[in-house]
């Protein structure tokens, strides 16, 4: 093993010297005590490397020794469930071997070398496969089917395949293939910088619902699309993506908690394995590879965790699954990368982000996307990307923002006020956006009704006139309104209050199936239709303010599931009582 | 190997160059032996090849290149620990500052601590309370939070504080809790309203006090918080206390961290404040929690000033994106002689959520808050209109809002210093108020408590 010695250390950053033949992005380890390091600049025989645990009680002349390998993640059966670090070392056995606190040195690998998984093939002696191929499968979870595939640069013939119970490092298949035999077992390894391959790219065309009404409704995003939602602190990003790692229909959810809360992991540790999926009935933790790389734990590898998440994400999309990674906060990753930059002394861009950050934001969501996976059968996965960002002072003109917004096809903007006003998800109607309505269209037209987009369109123009009327309302007072205007603001405050308004913590208003949600805005805007059509027959404004069926309109949230049926039957009881409005 | 040198080639701020060293570890500890053999503190900042980069504690005044001796002790900054913390007073940087005598440590502790592994972390979700509406009502407190009290120079931060930890309890249980306190900066009367505050009420005896006035060293405050800490486990994590921690100001930590920063000429974040304030901040608020398996706990209130007022400063708002929500004072409430003067509308626990309900406070408990806080949102938009258009612009509904409002700031906000409401009568209190409207507008209450509780309250006087 070829060695090193440090000369310098500052912060997480480590110089050392006598590393020529090193490589970039290797993985290094720093002084006796073995800390895992990686090497981001090679200046003749200098190596800067950033390190990923504290560098506190290190100094010049300890040795730095070259494992000759990028930083690379494991994968395999048994990723789904347990808790790892950005570098994807297991925290729950972490905490096992060294008590309730992280020290440092540790070593323990990612996947169970022990543990056996029950291993049924699908391919059989003398079949040609390459790479992407599924050789056969594992149950991981009850939820999780775990396809093991051949990796990607192998093609070959299978000289044997087993079936049975192995840990991952048995041989469960021989390909020979032109350049000599392979021996592959239910492991493979893979760089986290480089994206998995994938045969070719495909726009999205199917929603990823959220149960969520103000995104599935209003800013979808689509199974393989991108997102972003920043807001300052306090506005709700985290809650909508517990939310979505919750309730979103996709098959493994990623969640990287990157230098955020502690409370919030342990939050998601405690209540997922209660939260039962609302499909199968399996508890949501089934699904789900939690990465925690919190705010109080080293910089670097907090740099890396959203790197260690997305890889195995990609690994799942590979299998022919709809995937989908939240990361909280990608303003964290962001600000990693500025702090190891301006150790490096490189010379900086705006608020002294490095000059690549809009490149490195790029590279990230480009891995997102809806792809024919590699692999003679064509099946497609998805792999959706759904980052918060954390903007200074909640300001949108942050540099992570707008690289972000660059990108990303969803933009749902979290808003102070609306926050403080507990309208709760804070999602601005006004400026969010999403660019996949057009592309998702046929899909909702078809699965949820005819007339949803109409819906739609006409919820929001209400809101954009109530935004208009509001001003007047303000210069002028709401006398000067004409009844068909105060009809308009009316029905606006409806659809904010009881259909955009969604509490996370009530446990019937958390999750909105689509059917539900088309008819509780379905039932809205009859109200809207109806009523208008009795004040151009001269009722009175003020006593359609006050109909019952209104606030039986406000409780329809609530109505479970089971029943959506009754919010329909409400539209009848809107009928009646509008016609029944007396004149003015 | 040589650990003392006179080898200083660079003094500047509070910084310090040493060349010619050897073995010299990333974040020693320095000790510098002045010409008049006075002896100050430090830390290594950074350390290429023979050079290292040293922080003093106490300034660099006095020191001199040729004869100043700089002396690297092998180890980080160490604490002593015993249960003899209790009841003493001492500096920034945990020197006994009480003339009481020096700690016999049962175990000495690197004040930087570790990382909590998130999986080791037990969820906050006991209520705590705090006998404050305001709190209590709309932004419950649970054992093991980060809540920070955002203020301004001259409101009444330190008599909330104060009067949170005389009041604070967890309802049915008597259990062992302590007081840290962390002063950084702040002037001489404010620490002895503290002290006598805790005098007064006994709690001194169960407090760990560290103190560094506005004249003391200012680099001294960057240790502060981290001392405090190690004395927080500590009494947490192996004694099994319930801790409040309460420091204050961190605005003038964040200011301390900032002179080094410049002094290092670093590329400055925002108003100059380093990059890296927020994983600085983390490092400290993190420590605070609950941990699985033990008895103890932290809970953390930090207080800090917002210069100008202005939430999106960096010190609150970095301190927001770490915290568990956030308490915020209103200069406008405290005119209106409104005490506590809590800004309740952007005012937030995070935490609430699953620290309250049945047999923890009440049923109704989130119901109530999520109604008050629309009620009073609208009621402040009511305000704010009729300053333009006039009271009699308002419709009759508004009217109600804007009439809720004004109570609801003078009975509910409003209680004074002394008053330790119990949370019953923090949510009958609501519900008094709510009964204002009829229960059409009541649409965040559930039906069921509409049924049981409305009539119940309903014309009962405030
Ligand atoms: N959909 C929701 N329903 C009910 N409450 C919500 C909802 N969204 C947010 N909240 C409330 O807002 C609080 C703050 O939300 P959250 O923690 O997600 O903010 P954040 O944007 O992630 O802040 P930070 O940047 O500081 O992490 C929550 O603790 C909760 O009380
Ligand atoms: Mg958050």
């Amino acid at each position: 093993m070829r060695k090193g010695r440090i000369v310098k250390v500052s912060g997480p950053l480590v110089v050392a010297e006598g590393m020529s033949g090193s490589k970039m992005y290797d993985v290094v380890r720093v002084s006796d005590k073995k800390l895992l390091g990686e090497i981001i600049e090679l200046k003749g025989d200098l190596a800067s490397i950033q390190v990923y645990e504290e560098t506190g009680g290190i100094g010049p002349e300890e040795p730095v020794y070259s494992t000759d390998e990028p930083l690379s993640v494991e994968l395999g059966p048994g990723l789904v469930e347990p808790i790892y670090d950005g570098i994807q070392r297991p925290l729950d056995l972490i905490k096992d071997l060294v008590g309730d606190y992280i020290t440092r040195g540790v070593s323990l690998p990612a996947l169970s070398r022990k543990k056996k998984w029950k291993f049924m093939p699908e391919k059989k002696k003398g079949d040609r496969v390459t790479g992407g191929d599924i050789l056969g499968e594992v149950q991981e979870t009850s939820l999780v089917v775990h396809k093991i595939m051949v990796p990607p640069d192998i093609e070959g013939t299978i000289e044997e395949i087993k079936k049975g119970d192995f840990t991952i490092e048995d041989v469960i298949c021989r390909v020979k293939s032109d350049d000599g035999l392979h021996k592959l077992t239910m492991m493979q390894r893979w760089p986290v910088r480089i994206p998995r391959p994938y045969k070719g790219k495909l726009p999205p065309h199917i929603p990823l619902t959220t149960g969520q009404r103000v995104i599935d409704t209003f800013f979808p995003i689509g199974k393989g699309g991108t997102a972003c939602c920043p807001g300052p602190f306090g506005s709700g990003k985290t809650v909508i993506q517990h939310q979505l790692a919750k309730w979103a229909d996709a098959e493994i959810i990623v969640y990287i908690g990157c230098g955020e809360r502690g409370n919030e992991m342990t939050d998601v540790l405690l209540e997922f394995p209660e939260l039962k999926d609302p499909k199968s009935g399996e508890p949501l933790m089934k699904r789900t590879v939690l990465i925690a790389n919190t705010s109080n734990m080293p910089v670097a590898a907090r740099e890396a965790s959203v790197y260690t998440g997305i890889t195995i994400a990609e690994y799942f999309r590979d299998m022919g699954y709809s995937v989908a990674v939240m990361a909280d906060s990608t303003s964290r990753w962001a600000e990693a990368m500025r702090e190891i930059s301006g150790r490096l002394e490189e010379m900086p861009g705006e608020e002294g982000y490095p000059a690549y950050l809009g490149a490195r934001v790029a590279e990230f969501y480009e891995r997102a996307g809806r792809v024919t996976c590699l692999g003679s059968d064509h099946r497609e996965g998805t792999l959706s990307v759904i980052g918060a960002v954390s903007p200074p002072g909640g300001d949108l003109s942050d540099p992570v923002v707008q690289a972000t917004l660059r990108v990303v096809k969803v933009f749902w903007s979290l808003e102070d006020k609306l926050a403080a006003r507990r309208h709760f998800p804070a999602i601005s109607w006004l400026n969010s956006y999403s660019l996949y309505t057009a592309d998702l269209r046929d899909y909702l037209k078809k699965e949820v009704g005819e007339d949803f987009i109409n819906l739609q369109r006409d919820a929001m123009r209400l809101l954009e006139e109530e935004a208009e009327l509001e001003e007047i309302v303000r210069l002028v007072g709401l006398d000067a309104l004409s009844p068909s205007d105060r009809l308009v603001l009316e029905v606006a405050k409806s659809i904010r209050e009881d259909f955009l308004h969604q509490n996370a913590y009530h446990e019937i208003d958390t999750y909105t199936s689509l059917k539900k949600q088309y008819n509780l805005l379905k039932l809205i805007l009859h109200f809207y239709y109806c009523s208008k059509e009795s004040l151009q027959k001269g009722a009175s404004i003020t006593d359609i303010e006050k109909l019952k069926v209104r606030e039986k309109i406000a409780r329809a949230k609530y109505i479970i599931e089971k029943d959506a049926d009754r919010i329909t039957d409400l539209e009848r009881e809107v009928e009646k009582e509008t016609k029944a409005v007396k004149n003015a | 190997m040589q650990r003392e040198y006179r080898t200083i080639s660079r003094i500047s701020g509070p910084l310090m160059l040493v060349e010619g060293v050897e073995g010299v570890k990333f974040e020693e500890l320095v000790e510098v032996e002045l010409p008049n053999k006075e002896r100050r503190s430090g830390k290594v900042l950074e350390i290429d090849r023979d050079k290292a980069l040293v922080q003093i504690f106490e300034g660099t005044a006095g020191i001199d290149i040729p004869t100043s001796k700089v002396k690297f002790l092998g180890k980080g900054i160490e604490f002593p620990l015993s249960l003899d913390i209790l009841g003493r007073v001492f500096d920034g940087l945990g020197r006994p500052k009480d003339g009481g005598p020096r700690i016999i440590p049962e175990v000495k502790r690197d004040v930087n601590g570790a990382p909590i592994n998130p999986y080791a972390r037990n969820y906050p979700n006991e209520f705590i309370q705090t006998g404050i509406s305001a709190i209590d009502g709309l932004n419950p407190l649970v054992r093991g939070q980060k809540l920070p009290i955002f203020s301004g120079s001259g409101l009444p931060h330190n008599h909330i504080s104060a009067q949170i930890a005389r009041q604070a309890r967890v309802l049915g249980k008597e259990e062992e809790f302590a007081v840290v306190f962390g002063a950084m900066g702040i002037t001489f009367e404010e620490s002895e309203f503290f002290i006598k505050d805790f005098t007064n009420t006994g709690a001194i005896e169960r407090a760990c006090l560290f103190i560094n006035l506005a004249d003391d060293p200012a680099i001294e405050r960057i240790a502060t918080p981290r001392v405090v800490f190690t004395a927080a486990e500590y009494l947490a994590f192996e004694k099994g206390m319930h801790v409040l921690v309460l420091l204050t100001d961190m605005t003038n930590y964040c200011e301390a961290l900032r002179e080094v920063a410049a002094a290092r000429k670093e590329i400055p974040g925002r108003r100059g404040y380093p990059g890296y304030l927020y994983t600085d901040l983390a490092s400290i608020y993190e420590r605070a929690g609950r941990i699985k398996g033990r008895k103890g706990s932290i809970t953390l209130i930090p207080i800090l000033t917002m210069p100008e007022d202005d939430k999106t400063h960096p010190i609150p708002d970095l301190t927001g994106y770490i915290t568990e929500g956030q308490v915020i004072l209103s200069r406008t409430l405290h005119r209106k002689k409104v005490s506590p003067p809590i800004d309740v509308l952007p005012s937030l626990s995070r935490l609430k959520d699953k620290g309250i309900g049945v047999n923890k406070t009440r049923e109704d408990h989130a119901d109530i808050y999520n109604q008050l806080y629309a009620a009073y949102a609208r009621g402040k938009e009511a305000q704010e209109l009729a300053v333009i258009l006039g009271e009699a612009a308002l419709s009759e509904m508004e009217k109600l809002y804007y009439n809720f409002a004004e109570i609801f700031e003078n009975k509910y906000v409003s209680q004074g210093e002394y008053e330790n409401r119990s949370v019953e009568e923090t949510l009958d209190l609501g519900w008094k108020l709510l009964t204002m409207f009829p229960t059409s507008e009541l649409k965040r209450i559930r039906e069921e408590f509409l049924a049981k509780y409305y009539d119940k309250f309903k014309g009962e006087t405030l």
